[in-house]
């Protein structure tokens, strides 16, 4: 830029406009951003609506989901998409804290990067192999050797028997539940390692120096310091689960109906999806198939909201000296 | 003395456990890869790559597949590739601390974790209804609206990282911002950006969900945007729940190149800069 550029008026009016123009465009992109998560609220209100007016709120509360007298309720797919969820949690959550455990505190550095990668590959494995996988070799495995165990074990105890009887199917509610924890792992044992490096050394050395072992200062130190964000890494996890829909609509089955079993087959909200909107005829199937949209992007929105809301504030807490 | 020895064994059992599910997440990365690599290479073959989706019991490849995810993804980085870069670029340098942003950020982090499928029934509602027909534009919007936060977010997270001092003394020489943004700024986090847009690329290129009722499929060649095209996600979600054998075959090969060619872009990615570390992904 030489001096007499920069006087000539005309130049600056030029340089004025282009600064206007500029300004603008990234203003208009992050408002788009904005106007993407209301479009897709409205648009999937707008879809549910005739299914919502018909049923009310039979679409809640019923279980029977028939295409022939169209009749639709939600109940078994939302009873399926938290049930796998919460199976996919119950095995997630201990695992990645172990590995969490393993990469912050116990790993020789030279092993740290590589083995950090590789978790973090296994959440860049898109879900469709995960499906694949699930079908054709996880799920064989568990029908031959751990299902019927299952149920010769666990079948007979009174209470928690009933989750674990009927045929082996290898398939349903049990194989989604156990894949779905396979793929967020990477992502709670993530978010738990950031979380465990923000610790302070100060008080895991205050911890050893009264004599505590690694394991006490891991479970009375570092998780209750860290536990804010670990709660968010698995809400976080937890809505990647409620949405998973590739993985899930291979191993899950797709039945309707609320077993007692979870070895039975079951569906989820987005398997049911997937596996019958283009196949929908008839304006209230599509509708209520919408519908089931909408109600899942309710829960996953208020399950990431959450989350996000939690590892915003511990942000605010690093950010502040301690 | 007892209490002592308790307290040992209960850590060592603690530690051996955390090892043990190390090894238990590196152990399902290695099974699934070794079972794609067993049976997908033994579809591998130069007819993969030359020949059409075949009907059920012929030989054939993957090419029209193949070809339209390539088409797709790309239409779909050059779509959402600039959108999310400006977006990013109003969050870090413009409005930075303004209340908007703030929330822009929180919604951009919302959409980031927001479930595919549900991307597919908004473009489906948007585009395929209006249209009235599936199309490939459509499956590009949709990969489009995924890619999108993923650029936001790693843009913001590298223009941030560039030194202020940098941006004070080009500032400190008359330029406008915009001139600063495009002349100082975005050369320094090159290839942080560069980096954000190869993850955005991984991330859409292996999605299903939101193909199925935007794009959904094509069993012959078609290079017209605005008619249903094939993909390589939906051709294995297909192939592999059929009862044929051979498309069975296909399904595994595809499987194998779709993985592997994402792999290799994520550890390109790293590489590239080895600073951005899983938060380009969350």
């Amino acid at each position: 830029m030489n001096t007499a550029a920069a006087i000539d008026p005309r130049h600056a009016a030029g340089q004025r406009l282009r600064e206007r123009v500029f300004r603008a465009a990234t203003f208009v992109a992050a408002l788009l951003v904005l106007t993407l998560l209301g479009g897709v609220a409205l648009s999937l209100l707008q879809g549910a609506w005739p299914a919502l007016a018909h049923f009310r709120l039979r679409f809640l509360t019923s279980e029977v989901w028939n295409p022939v007298t169209d009749q639709f309720g939600a109940l078994a797919a939302v009873y399926g998409t938290l049930v796998t969820s919460l199976i996919a949690l119950a095995i997630a959550i201990p695992v990645s804290l172990g590995i969490a455990i393993f990469l912050t505190q116990l790993a020789p550095l030279w092993l740290k990067r590589p083995v950090s990668i590789a978790i973090e590959l296994l959440a860049a494995v898109p879900s469709i192999i995960f499906g694949i996988w699930g079908l054709f070799v996880l799920a064989p495995v568990l029908q031959r050797h751990v299902q019927p165990w299952l149920i010769d074990t666990v079948g007979p105890l009174p209470l928690v028997g009933r989750l674990f009887q009927g045929p082996p199917f290898g398939i349903g509610i049990l194989t989604a539940g156990i894949v779905l924890a396979i793929m967020v792992v990477p992502f709670i044992s993530a978010v738990t390692r950031d979380v465990f490096e923000t610790v302070p050394d100060v008080l895991k050395e205050s911890g050893y120096g009264l004599g505590a072992t690694t394991w006490e200062v891991i479970w009375q130190v570092v998780v209750p310091y860290a536990r804010t964000g670990m709660i968010g890494g698995i809400m976080l996890g937890l809505g990647r689960a409620l949405g998973e829909t590739m993985a899930v609509t291979f191993v899950i089955g797709n039945a309707h109906r609320i077993g007692s079993s979870l070895l039975a087959p079951g569906t989820t909200i987005s398997a049911a999806i997937a596996n019958e909107f283009t196949e929908a005829v008839g304006d209230l199937y599509t509708s209520s198939l919408v519908a089931l949209g909408a109600l899942l992007f309710l829960i996953t929105f208020s399950v990431i909201a959450a989350a996000r809301f939690m590892l915003l504030r511990l942000e605010r807490r690093a950010l502040s000296p301690v | 003395m007892s209490r002592r020895v308790l307290r040992k064994l209960i850590n060592l059992a603690a530690l051996g456990l955390s090892v043990l599910a190390t090894a238990v997440g590196l152990f399902f990365l290695g099974a699934i890869l070794w079972t794609l690599l067993g049976r997908g290479l033994a579809g591998m073959s130069t007819l993969l790559f030359t020949a059409m989706t075949p009907p059920p019991g012929s030989s054939g490849g993957l090419l029209n597949a193949i070809y339209g995810s390539v088409v797709m993804t790309l239409i779909a980085i050059l779509i959402g590739g600039p959108i999310g870069m400006l977006a990013g670029t109003h969050l870090a340098e413009y409005g930075r601390d303004s209340r908007l942003s703030a929330v822009i950020r929180f919604v951009n982090d919302v959409l980031l974790s927001a479930p595919s499928i549900i991307v597919g029934l908004f473009v489906y509602q948007l585009l395929v209804l209006r249209m009235g027909h599936f199309s490939a534009i459509a499956g590009a919007v949709a990969l489009a609206i995924i890619a999108i936060p993923v650029t936001v977010r790693t843009t913001e997270d590298m223009l941030n990282l560039v030194p202020q001092g940098m941006k004070d003394a080009s500032t400190a020489m008359g330029a406008y911002p915009w001139r600063t943004i495009t002349s100082v700024i975005y050369p320094a986090a090159r290839s942080g950006i560069v980096t954000g847009l190869l993850l955005a690329v991984a991330r859409i290129s292996g999605e299903t969900a939101p193909l199925l009722f935007t794009a959904l499929n094509n069993q012959f060649w078609s290079s017209s945007l605005n008619a249903p095209m094939a993909n390589l996600p939906v051709v294995i979600f297909q192939f592999a729940l059929s009862p044929y054998p051979n498309w069975q075959q296909l399904a595994w090969s595809g499987a194998l190149l779709i993985t592997f060619s994402i792999l290799a872009l994520s550890i390109a990615a790293r590489f590239a800069v080895s600073r951005l570390g899983p938060g380009g992904q969350r």
